[in-house]
Order: C-alpha cells, then structure tokens, then sequence
C-alpha cells in the first residue's frame, strides 16, 4: 500500500455516502474533487446534498488544485481506530486548501513531528481496496 | 469551511441582544446532589443511579417528588420521567455531551419564568469505569442514539483522528502556533487543578503534582500529555431548580440564575472556524450582560476542563483575559487555592471526577461554593459563580452565571 513513506499500512475505508460519490469517483483517478455551488458561487467542505450557504440543490464537483497548507496539526502518539500501531506515530492535520476549504487528512513524506503549522502541502494518495484513493498530503516545494 | 464570508456560524455573526432576554433572578438552584469516588468506580449504576440522584437532589432543596413537574436529561427524556414516575409538563432531552446541564438550566430558567412548569429536576449519571469491570453492554444513562449523517467517519476517522482529544489537540497546535502558548503554561492548569483536588476527599487524584510531572508523562496526541487530559470515572448528579419566590420558601439559601447562555459552532472539528475561538466567546458575554457581572466580579470559575487547553480557551473567550494571552495569564499559579481566580475548586475533569459528560459536577460544584458548603476548599465570601460547559468537540457551549441572594 505504501508509496511515501510513512503512508498508513492499515486505515478505515468508509463506505462513501450519497452526497461524497462524487468525491470518492474522483478519487479513483487520483483526482480531488471539491463540491461546488454555482449559485453562491463557492466552493465548500465536507461534501453534502446541499450547499451549507443556501440550501441550494445543485451542487456540482470541481477539480481542486490539491494544494494548500497546515493550519493545525497533532502527532498520534496513540493511535486512532482503524489504524496499527507498529505504523508508529503519524501527523494528522487539518488542512487549509487553495480553494478556500479546511479538510483533515494526515501529512506524510516527512517525520510527523517535522509537520509544522503553515507548512505548504500538495495531495499524495494512499490506494483503497477497492480502487478509491484516500487523500494524504506530503510538504510541497516551498516546505 | 474557514473562509470568513461563507461561515454562518462565526461566533461573531450571532452577537445576541441581551436586552431581549430577560432570565436575570428568573429562576434558582436550590438543590443539587453528586456521587463520586476517589476508586472512580461506584456500586451503583444506570437508573438506580439516576434515581439515587433525584432523590438526593430533591431531599436537599427540601422538596418531593409531588413537587417535581419538570424533567431535564441528556437523553430520551420519557423513559427516565417514567420510571421515576413523573408525569412532566415540561420535558428538556437537549444532548450536546457535556455543557448539556449548562443548557438545562438555561432553558429551565426559562421555562419557569415563563410559566411553563414550577419544579424542574436535571439529572445525569455514567459509569464508565465499572462498566468495564461489569462487562455486558454499557449501562450509560447519557444519550448514546445517533441520529442522521456522521460526516467525521467519512471525513476524519480515515484519517485515523483518536476521538477526543485528537481534536483538542489540534485546537492546542493551532493556539500554540499562533499565540506562543507552551506545554508548561497548559501543565500549570493540570498543576493547579491538582491542589484544589486535594482539598477533596473523594477527588480521584490527590497527590502533588508538578509541571515537570506532566511533560514526563506519556504523549498522547501531540501537543497533549498524558496529564493534559481528563480522567475517565463513574459519576453521577443532579439539580433541583424553581423560582426565585418560591426558592426563598426552601430551607437552604437560594442560588439565583444571574445569567445564561449558549454558544455553538460546529460538531465535527474540522468545521470549527477558528480553532483558537469557541462559542464561548458569544454564550460568555451573553450570559454576563444578562447578569450584570464583568469577569472582574466572578468569584469562582467552573470552566470545563476535559483538557488543559480546553480551560485555557474558556478564560480567553469569557473575557478573563485577552486571546491569546491565556499562556502567560495562568502561569502565575492564579487558578490554584489562595489564587485570584479560584478555577475548579472540586478538582475538575482533570482530577476529581470525569464520565464522559461533566458539565453537571460543574453546576454542583458552584452551587455548594455560593452556599458555603464547600468545606477545606471553600472560598471565602463567594457570591458570583460561573459554571462554563462545552460539549462535543469544543462544538456547544454553555454558559451559566450564578450568584447569592446578595448579588440580586
């Protein structure tokens, strides 16, 4: 599973839900999809049936930069569910993205203590078993 | 989201205008009951548990059952008004985890002022601790039925986020990069936390403790230590709230509800605007403008600590100090017995007693102190209390001022 290092060997695979299939689909090409609302017109974060600024219906995907950087972050010393331990500890962070939305996902490709607030980040991706690709972020050029 | 136009749930969107709300000397506590062990485990448990409370509750404020009208719980709240056989023309469920009791009394404020009930009994119990010893389901009375989407096991759990203090945590990170808060400045509260404990004979922990103690213990989730976190315990209580007129009838002093007030944010944290600012910066000015009380006044703080830096947040956001400045404003030792700002006299989450949801040990705790009951701990001449609860993650909080006869 591992192609940065200290990528999860073991994590939770959610079953996507109505509102993030558009998300998940994207993530099969390696691709992060943010939704968007073109009546606001806004990006927003996490994925729902509708916009949290209108209430409008016709929520639409759009591909994101996959570039942003930490706003927070805190090293897992015990680790969370879905997790192995012997992966040792792990950066997880929330993530302020280019397009103006927060998201959490963790930062690899670097010590997890060496994960600092403000740090630039780009998406990696971490395969699923069944061909969805979790989001991770590793330091970007700049870091 | 975090881009300021697009939040609608900003604390500073939803200023409130204390003028329309009208809870000042509306309604008292005026019994209230709590049972915890320095084992953290307790015999009994579940509804029995919650009876027990009651009836505690109910004997202090010098009232019975035939008196009780009003039921409040963090839970379905039928099934407990059945099996204490009340038959309530008021019924609160309102479960937002632990600043849940704070809003209780909010609302049964408001409901007695206006009429709605004469006698309203909140009450919780948890067993945690002893429910892993007893095996078998847990037998919490606190609401555990989820209802509706959970976007945090689609959007967080993968991301292997430890629930709860994973988010707190991040709230730490955020505040410590900003601001130049240390990992000493946060050990200082579990420090000062300790030495009221120790002046608790049924507090969990009452041994010194020391700021180099708590950075030698075991990480958690960076920036949080070990001792940065709040016990997991059996606890239980309750309260007994009617009005003002009537409270002067009852054979204890009344504790009058000055002011009260919630603020929410979020539910999952990556939805909290800002990681450094709770809904306590909008329930914490509500609440005292209702009152009539500026921080400067507030004898004792009852500022839910599930984690160090979830206290030092409450003292920035309720105006104790300013944001920011809540690392250097503790290091002082202030919070601690003989300090200026008395902070969690029980001994808090951190060392008296935490099962899961705290926020009613909070409502106890100032209640005794207004009264004078609180024994080695008291702290003399106490008239303003403030009971300051937050529930989820840093996601509701509710604000309750508290004071004397005198300060009406």
């Amino acid at each position: 599973m591992r192609d940065i290092s200290g990528m999860p060997t073991k994590v939770l695979e959610p079953a996507p839900s109505e509102a993030a299939e558009g998300f998940w689909d994207a993530t099969r090409r390696r691709e992060l999809a943010l939704p968007w609302c073109p009546a606001c017109p806004r990006f927003f974060w996490y994925p729902r049936e509708v916009c949290p600024i209108c209430l409008g219906e016709a929520v639409e995907w759009r591909p994101a930069a996959g570039t942003g950087e930490v706003y927070a972050v805190s090293v897992h010393y015990r680790t969370g569910p879905g997790r192995d331990p012997a992966d040792g500890p792990y950066a997880v962070a929330l993530i302020d993205l280019a397009e103006g939305v927060r998201m959490m996902s963790n930062v690899v490709g670097i010590a997890p203590e060496a994960v600092t607030v403000g740090m630039p980040v780009a998406v990696a991706w971490l395969p699923l078993s069944d061909g969805r690709h979790l989001p991770q972020f590793v330091p970007a050029p700049g870091a | 989201m975090h881009d300021d136009e697009q939040d609608r749930s900003a604390p500073e969107g939803h200023a409130v205008t204390n003028r329309e709300r009208t809870l000042r000397g509306a309604a008292a506590i005026v019994g209230v009951a709590d049972d915890v062990s320095p084992t953290g485990e307790l015999e009994r448990h579940g509804r029995r548990l919650e009876a027990a409370m009651v009836r505690e509750a109910l004997a202090d404020a010098g009232l019975t059952m035939d008196d009780v009208d009003g039921l409040a719980c963090a839970q379905m709240p039928a099934g407990l008004a059945e099996y204490l056989a009340i038959r309530p023309r008021y019924l609160d469920g309102t479960m937002v985890g632990g600043s849940s009791y704070e809003l209780h009394v909010e609302h049964a404020a408001a409901a007695i002022s206006a009429g709605l009930c004469e006698v309203v009994v909140g009450v919780y119990a948890a067993t945690p601790r002893s429910d892993r010893r007893r095996g078998g389901p847990p037998a919490f009375s606190g609401g555990r039925g989820l209802t509706g989407p959970m976007p945090g096991v689609e959007f967080e759990l993968p991301y292997g986020l430890r629930l709860p203090m994973g988010a707190y945590a991040l709230a730490a990170s955020r505040h410590m990069a900003l601001y130049g808060t240390t990992s000493e400045q946060l050990a200082q509260i579990a420090v000062d936390t300790r030495r009221w404990a120790a002046l608790n004979p049924r507090a969990r922990y009452r041994d010194e403790l020391t700021v180099d103690d708590v950075l030698a213990s075991p990480w958690v989730v960076t920036p949080l230590h070990k001792l940065d976190c709040c016990l997991v315990t059996d606890g239980a209580g309750a309260f007994v709230m009617t009005s003002l007129e009537r409270a002067r009838d009852l054979p204890k002093p009344p504790v009058a509800v000055l002011g009260a007030a919630t603020g929410g944010t979020h539910a999952m944290i990556t939805e909290m605007h800002d990681l450094t600012v709770t809904g306590g910066a909008v329930s914490g000015p509500a609440a005292f403008g209702m009152a009539g009380v500026r921080p400067e006044d507030v004898d004792l703080l009852m500022g839910y600590d599930s984690f160090t830096i979830t206290a030092l947040l409450h003292l920035e956001d309720l105006g104790f100090c300013k944001k920011g400045e809540g690392g250097s404003f503790v290091e002082d030792g202030k919070l601690g017995p003989g300090g200026s700002l008395p902070m969690n006299t029980n001994g808090g989450g951190l060392s008296y007693t935490h099962p899961g949801m705290y926020g009613m040990f909070l409502l106890v705790e100032a209640v005794r102190q207004l009264r004078g009951e609180a024994g080695p701990r008291q702290v003399s001449g106490a008239e303003v209390a403030v009971a300051h609860g937050s529930g989820g993650v840093l996601s509701t909080m509710g604000t309750v001022v508290l004071g004397t006869e005198a300060t009406l």
